[in-house]
């Protein structure tokens, strides 16, 4: 009974165990424990200090620079960076970094919402298939198959021709594109997450801990929220952190198209488009939009990366 | 006059499956007592898992199917109940371990937060009470440090301590049964026997029985007072545990009882282990006569024809065999 736990922690036995001891008495919150785990994977914190800059950026940056969006100056159009503009200016003299910081806000508010929209429907699509089997997972099945097999923008291009006037007219010119985009870019990206999830249901259910469950009485709904589901998430975060990618960057391709906000309000993507011309005369301007979706899709997937590490106890950090 | 707990009568579990049905329990009848160890013994196949798991419902339906018999718990049957009801069973009255130590716990959580779970669930306690309540079973269950350990995740547990811990979580709520479904296949000898130990230690301690499921012939006339052999998805003998031991009747018993192994005998003879020759006969629509009959060294043409009944040879020794 009393044999302690120091006798084989090797060399430093009094120490080690000491420490051992002090660090379980601290705290057992198993938030607080992800937190400390997810400090330890450097990239990722860098990465959260970097997104959290960002979105600070983007936050409260209109009000330290004052500078408004669309005063067209044609007298300065495509300089570089100066006092003035730190970010230049694009071809209609336009400050890029006021448009930057007011882009973000839009970028990043679309990708995060299509990215929650895509992984709720994928995950509940492919937990329900998961657990149901035969029928309902075969029909849930096809149906994910047929959204696959659906071309993406031609479609939405339909959605949008189709939906644009109605929305705009009950939520107004953005709340109403917002809501556009985020339903259309989440609802034709939640396949790949429900496929991931349903495999992971597949095998975990079979596992002995959720029959073990079972047989101690959990209720059906509690083996799959509390045993299967956070099993499951792993790779779900990871799907999670390249739909905000993806949602980005396809935004920017709506907005090019003309078809996502309308020309004036910009976007990272938009600004990118339309800074693509000038490449060769105003690569600033193009650098600074890229760079912007580069950082943010990047610290994200790292982010992602060290969530996934932190939230699964069996590995060592 | 002991409680009857468990009354099992004509119990048959079958599975359908593209080839046809599957009769994995095919008319098991067995019974356990208040405190008392029933062994149920058998080789791989032979429906002891079936039937654990059948008493708790935890059979999928389908492919599984109750085609018989009743599951009288404390004198109420136990098929026709659904789910809901049966969740208030499970865990409170009737518990199950496994086989698979390293697999029976969810690796995402404290083996602390799992017990806990049970706890809070059945008891609607609160988290606080339901830790403390977890940190103890952890000490009954012999984990040094438990009041730490319960922070500590399964895969930081060897083995046997998850044994214990699935232990733990089993008896957190004080069930009357026990069924251990061989609990201690996947140890290694010395780590069996403490877990075996312990297992008796909890019996007295809680007043429970325990339906050790295990193919330890070994293990079987340590632990048990009771034991049923099962072949083939049938109850062939059941008896006392000296009585089986003592006069095996039933030839495939007797095939089991030569077939352990005597490391004292072996190193003075150099004698082979005996094994029953074949194998265990298909489950798909099984053959008319005596399950066994295939392999037995005493089979004659009535084997083949009919089924035997099981029938009292001597006081609580019934064998279902012509001889």
């Amino acid at each position: 009974m009393t044999v302690t736990q120091s006798a084989p922690t090797g060399v430093p036995a009094p120490a080690a165990a000491a420490t051992a001891t002090t660090r379980k008495k601290q705290h057992f919150s198993p938030w607080q424990e992800v937190w400390r785990r997810f400090r330890r994977h450097r990239l990722a914190l860098a990465s959260s200090i970097v997104l959290g800059l960002i979105i600070v950026t983007v936050v409260f940056g209109p009000l330290v620079w004052t500078v408004p969006i669309n005063e067209i100056d044609f007298a300065a159009k495509l300089q570089g960076p100066s006092w003035a503009h730190p970010l230049g200016t694009d071809d209609l003299g336009q400050d890029v970094l006021a448009r930057m910081i007011y882009g973000g806000r839009i970028s990043l508010a679309v990708g995060l919402a299509a990215m929650v929209v895509a992984i709720f429907v994928g995950v509940l699509v492919g937990a329900i298939a998961g657990m149901a089997s035969g029928k309902v997972d075969a029909a849930l099945m096809w149906l994910s198959d047929l959204f696959l097999s659906l071309p993406t923008l031609p479609l939405l291009l339909l959605i949008i021709y189709l939906f644009r006037d109605s929305l705009k007219a009950v939520f107004g010119v953005e709340g109403g594109i917002f809501i556009m985009i985020v339903v259309v870019i989440g609802g034709l990206r939640w396949m790949p997450a429900a496929r991931l999830v349903r495999a992971q249901f597949l095998s975990l259910r079979e596992k002995e801990f959720v029959e073990a469950a079972r047989a101690l009485g959990a209720s059906r709904t509690r083996q799959v929220v509390q045993h299967i589901l956070p099993n499951a998430l792993g790779p779900v975060i990871v799907a999670a952190t390249i739909d905000v990618a993806a949602a980005i960057i396809q935004e920017s391709t709506l907005s090019f198209l003309g078809l996502g906000f309308p020309p004036d309000i910009p976007t990272w993507g938009r600004l990118l488009a339309d800074a693509k011309d000038y490449l060769d005369i105003a690569p600033h301007w193009a650098l600074a939009s890229g760079a912007a979706i580069f950082l943010t899709v990047l610290s994200i997937n790292f982010i992602g990366d060290g969530l996934r590490d932190a939230l699964d106890p069996r590995r060592v950090i | 006059m002991v409680e009857t707990l468990l009354e099992i009568h004509g119990l048959k579990t079958w599975f359908k499956t593209d080839d046809g049905m599957v009769r994995a329990v095919d008319g098991v009848d067995l019974r356990i007592d208040h405190g008392e160890t029933l062994g149920v013994v058998g080789e791989s196949g032979c429906g002891k898992t079936v039937t654990a798991r059948s008493v708790l419902k935890l059979i999928d339906m389908p492919p599984g199917r109750f085609e018989g018999g009743r599951i009288l718990w404390r004198g109420r049957d136990l098929i026709p109940l659904d789910d809901q009801e049966m969740n208030k069973i499970r865990a409170r009255e009737i518990a199950i371990i496994f086989q698979e130590p390293m697999t029976s716990l969810n690796p995402v959580y404290t083996v602390g937060d799992q017990i806990a779970e049970v706890i809070a669930l059945h008891q609607k306690l609160g988290r606080k009470q339901a830790m403390e309540g977890a940190a103890e079973m952890l000490r009954l269950v012999n984990i040094p440090n438990p009041q730490h350990r319960v922070h500590d995740y399964p895969h930081q547990f060897s083995g046997g301590m998850r044994q214990r811990v699935m232990i733990a979580m089993a008896l957190s709520c004080q069930p009357k049964l026990l069924i251990a479904d061989e609990p201690t296949t996947a140890l290694d000898v010395t780590i069996q026997a403490q877990i075996l130990e312990l297992m008796h230690e909890m019996k007295d301690r809680f007043g429970m029985a325990i339906m050790l499921i295990t193919h330890a012939m070994g293990v079987v006339a340590e632990t048990c007072q009771r034991v049923t052999v099962m072949y083939a998805g049938k109850v062939v003998e059941e008896a006392p545990v000296g009585e089986l031991f003592g006069q095996p009747r039933h030839p495939y018993t007797q095939g089991l009882i030569r077939s352990i192994p005597r490391v004292d005998r072996a190193a003075e003879k150099k004698q082979r282990l005996e094994a029953i020759s074949g194998t265990v006969p298909s489950l798909l629509d099984p053959p008319p006569g005596c399950r066994f009959a295939a392999r037995c060294r005493y089979a004659s043409d009535i084997c083949v024809r009919e089924m035997p009944p099981l029938k009292e040879v001597a006081p609580g020794h019934f064998v279902r065999c012509v001889l």
